[in-house]
């Protein structure tokens, strides 16, 4: 850590450094960009990864917060904070030429804060509408349903994107450019198509079967659940991680539980922690043949969907009747578990291990080696190692690329530095290798589950907290690992019983901005089939 | 009215129902009532079939993935298929705007007139085939191929771009296949030497056609099998209406019974194709019979011909099922290199081989006369 703060010092000689939870830098936005630069560009500890970009309103201030690590060494992070006065017209020098994340990220935070970023190559708004009167996630937002009604003629959708250059001398330009050329024959993936995961809105332009350009169009599910936690209190933001990524419902709620658990300094029990763990990685399993099976339906192999279905079954079987819910489990609070596990839980999920191992066995006989499926995911939808820590892909699609990036091992919560599980890694980086990516992964798994089954601890299942929970003030950090990837809880409390911010950071988003980069010149059965195996969810991505 | 040595054979009813027309009536008018009743036949088959074909593949295709079907509908679910047909005649048709009229109310029904000429060739069992043409085979290639003008306007005419795509995909793959399938079946013509679908029926008495020519009849036929799965838009060739990639390819903006045609037509597709690679490769409605063990061939010909013929039928769409929800769906470009890198080249090496086998007598029928022979 010595050397890092030499060499933020040397970058940025004015710049506040603490020592609060993460490494935190705060500059001036003149010299944020110097100062990132000079992170990204170092020898010997790179930061190539940009975990999340949080746009922030400070009252008098509107910024930007950067959390930054290293993909050679994932328990490196610093975060860097810069602000501008401007509240009329805030600009700041833009990151997404070292970081291909920026793109979507600054996107969004311009839709959301008024912030624009100079230098990215696409400033249109993400999430909303280019017409959207405001900046809803600004303190000073006027509500007032008028002001943005909805439409009930449908729009012609336009495809020009603003920017804003700084010129050789020093000059601000902004000027407009069009996305899609003159004469491209453009079709629209979506919103409503019966393989995109959800509502997602592919624009495309097509050159007969093949794909030249993809748009990528967010926000059908934008629900502005980072603002709608502002107006409540703790334990009233728990559910709003169920319904991002539902299908790691659970491991969405309980990171979320767990950085208020560190800010609050609540103890939980072990066994909650054991109860906790364990139906994370059912979870996992039960995200895992979901991609899966989608998978392969998407491929054009229904019944494959259908055994992936059967077996999710028992799964959520299990998790009914712990605590009646089967997708969104509801059982983690802040410090512990709602629900005990039931009387057979032991022995349900002890006949469900043997069960999963048998069928993992069929689904490689009947599915992984069939020459139709080699042929449409080998060599298909490559991702190299360098792409996918710049753009940010974590989970099995990362893995896949080789880079080896599971939260479990580097920054490990719960129960995981006590458990033995190996990371899957392969370096194909195609579709096959995310696919089998998966399927290992659950048996690691079931290995995990094996491994802690016997031992849950007696005691009591949740900690004492507080009737009114406040958190000190401060910023606090996050980071899990979900079926897809890494999902990172950020809060800024300000002492009071609501959160001042909180933003959740979506492995989904990086996910799909993906898409254009690896379905460019693929055929259209391609880009679906593309589409399946990055396992991307919408509501994710909206947020 | 039963011929007591093959009793359930309908030809005698066939033959009394023939002799009362031209019996009781002028030549003219006989043909026309006949051919009228034959055509009602004919078309109350093909709905018929259809159905019980929609049935067979849920059921099946439920019992493949580990689930039960339709089984609400009367015992095990058998009147589904009847509530089907009621709720597609009366469904709503959805007027699509800026469409081209001519061509859109015209496509379906290029798809199931072709389906039923094709239908009407078919001989289903003794004295049940509508017309005999000498040009049998060829006269089945030529008009199953109308079916593709269908396809292509209806993409067309929809004035949408997905059905579009489905189109011409579909236009690609049938042309491509349609060649594959016709040589495979020239290549039983050249061992059969006829392509009258009855000759080629009585050629195959005492042997199959797919064991009389030995390797290049089978390597016919499995090429035949993957052909047709192909022009039918079957099996893991159903890239034109993939449903996860195209909603609905190019019967996307149909709806009610002009849909229902299109459905109707793809699974008498199936069927047809089932029953000409019967009629061809496993001897259509001929029961098994082995030279010279007359007690036996009496017992194989109590069971009806129409029997055999759709028991054979069957176990070849089950085949089809099989595949079709076995396998993930080929991509266009794997689907054309499949055609012509590799069945195009197999077809014509094999058609050489056949005519080699024919010409040296080296059939199974040639070797073993006594046992195989005519």
């Amino acid at each position: 850590m010595k050397d890092i703060k030499q060499i933020i010092q040397d970058i940025a000689s004015d710049a506040l450094i603490e020592e609060k939870q993460k490494l935190t830098v705060t500059v001036e936005p003149k010299q944020a960009r110097p100062l990132i630069e000079g992170l990204r560009n170092n020898k010997e500890l790179p930061f190539d990864y940009l975990i999340s970009l949080i746009g922030m309103d400070w009252g008098e201030k509107l910024g930007v917060i950067y959390q930054l690590s290293s993909s050679i060494d994932l328990t490196h992070e610093v975060v860097i904070i810069t602000a501008t006065t401007d509240r009329d017209n805030p600009l700041l020098y833009s990151v997404s030429d070292l970081y291909e994340t920026a793109h979507l990220n600054e996107r969004e935070v311009y839709a959301l804060f008024g912030i624009r970023f100079i230098n990215n190559p696409d400033m249109r708004r993400f999430l909303l509408d280019d017409d959207w009167k405001g900046f809803p996630f600004r303190k000073d937002y006027d509500e007032n349903p008028d002001l943005n009604p909805v439409n009930v003629i449908s729009k012609e959708i336009v495809d020009i994107a603003p920017q804003i250059i700084e010129t050789a001398d020093g000059n601000l330009v902004e000027r407009e450019v069009p996305i899609f050329g003159e004469n491209d024959y453009i079709i629209n993936i979506g919103p409503q198509h019966p393989s995109t995961h959800g509502v997602m809105h592919f624009r495309t332009s097509l050159d007969g079967e093949i794909v030249k350009k993809i748009d990528v169009h967010s926000g059908y599910i934008h629900r502005g659940i980072e603002k709608l936690c502002e107006s409540m209190t703790y334990p009233q933001i728990l559910h709003f991680t169920d319904r991002l990524d539902y299908l790691s419902a659970n491991i969405n709620r309980h990171g979320l539980c767990m950085c208020i658990e560190k800010a609050g300094e609540i103890e939980v029990p072990q066994r909650a922690e054991y109860i906790r763990t364990i139906m994370d990685e059912l979870q996992r399993v039960s995200s895992h043949l979901l991609a899966w099976a989608c998978q392969c339906n998407d491929l054009g192999a229904t019944t494959a969907f259908v055994y992936g279905m059967r077996e999710r079954e028992h799964v959520l079987d299990i998790f009914d009747k712990t605590c009646g819910g089967r997708l969104i489990i509801n059982q983690n609070v802040v410090g512990g578990v709602m629900f005990d596990i039931y009387k057979d839980f032991q022995k349900d999920v002890k006949a469900f291990i043997p069960y999963m191992r048998q069928r993992l066995v069929e689904y490689d006989e009947f599915f992984s080696h069939n020459a139709i499926a080699l042929g449409r995911m080998v060599n298909i939808g490559h991702l190299t190692k360098e792409q996918a820590i710049s753009y940010g892909v974590t989970g099995p699609a990362g893995r896949a690329s080789g880079w080896s990036c599971d939260i479990r091992k580097y920054k490990p919560y719960s129960l995981y530095d006590k458990v033995e599980f190996k990371e899957i890694i392969r370096t194909e980086g195609d579709s096959y290798a995310r696919y089998l990516n998966r399927l290992d992964e659950i048996e690691q798994s079931l290995r995990i589950i094996e491994q802690l089954i016997d031992n849950i601890p007696e005691g009591d299942i949740c900690g004492k907290v507080k009737a009114v929970l406040r958190l000190p003030e401060g910023q606090f950090f996050q980071s899990v690992e979900t079926g897809k990837g890494e999902f990172g809880v950020f809060i800024e409390s300000h002492g009071d019983k609501s959160p001042y911010r909180v933003k959740l950071r979506s492995p989904s988003l990086s996910a799909v901005s993906v898409m254009p980069l690896t379905a460019r010149g693929a055929l259209l059965s391609d880009l679906i089939g593309i589409a399946g195996s990055l396992d991307f969810v919408i509501p994710d991505i909206d947020r | 009215m039963l011929l007591y040595s093959q009793p359930l054979e309908l030809t005698k009813l066939v033959h009394s129902l023939d002799a009362f027309f031209r019996s009781s009536l002028s030549p003219f008018w006989a043909t026309l009532v006949e051919g009228i009743l034959i055509g009602i036949a004919i078309l109350a088959a093909y709905a018929l079939i259809a159905l019980a074909l929609i049935y067979i593949e849920r059921k099946i295709a439920a019992f493949f993935q580990s689930r039960l079907g339709p089984n609400r509908l009367g015992k095990y679910g058998v009147i589904q298929s009847i509530a089907d047909m009621i709720k597609i005649l009366i469904k709503e048709i959805i007027h699509v705007n800026k469409i081209d009229k001519l061509l859109y109310y015209l496509a379906p029904f290029f798809v199931i007139v072709a389906s039923v000429l094709s239908f009407g060739a078919i001989p289903f069992g003794q004295s049940l085939q509508a017309v005999d043409f000498n040009i049998g085979v060829f006269y089945v290639l030529a008009v199953s191929s109308i079916g593709v003008i269908g396809i292509l306007l209806a993409g067309w005419s929809s004035n949408n771009k997905y059905s579009m795509i489905g189109a011409m995909r579909s236009g690609a793959q049938f042309i491509s296949y349609e060649l594959s399938a016709g040589f495979s079946l020239m290549t039983i013509v050249v061992l059969s030497g006829t392509m009258q679908f009855s000759e080629l029926i009585e050629g195959q008495r005492y042997c199959w056609n797919l064991f009389n020519g030995h390797i290049p009849a089978f390597i016919a036929f499995v090429i035949f099998l993957i052909s047709g799965h192909a022009e039918t838009n079957r099996g893991p060739f159903d890239l034109p209406e993939a449903e996860s990639e195209l909603t609905a390819g190019y019967h996307t903006e149909y709806s009610g019974l002009r849909f229902g045609f299109f459905y109707l037509a793809e699974y008498l597709n199936m069927f047809i194709i089932a029953a000409i690679a019967t009629t061809v490769f496993l001897g259509g409605w001929m029961p098994i019979q082995i030279k010279g063990w007359d007690a036996f061939n009496q017992v194989m010909w109590y069971i009806p011909s129409w029997i055999w013929f759709f028991g054979k039928a069957f176990v070849l769409m089950f085949l089809s099922l099989w595949v079709r929800w076995s396998f993930p769906r080929l991509r266009i470009d794997l689907l054309l290199n499949l055609e012509w890198k590799y069945l195009l080249p197999i077809n014509l090496v094999n058609i050489l081989v056949m005519v080699i086998i024919v010409l040296s007598g080296l059939t199974l029928a040639d070797i073993f006369p006594a046992v195989f022979g005519k």
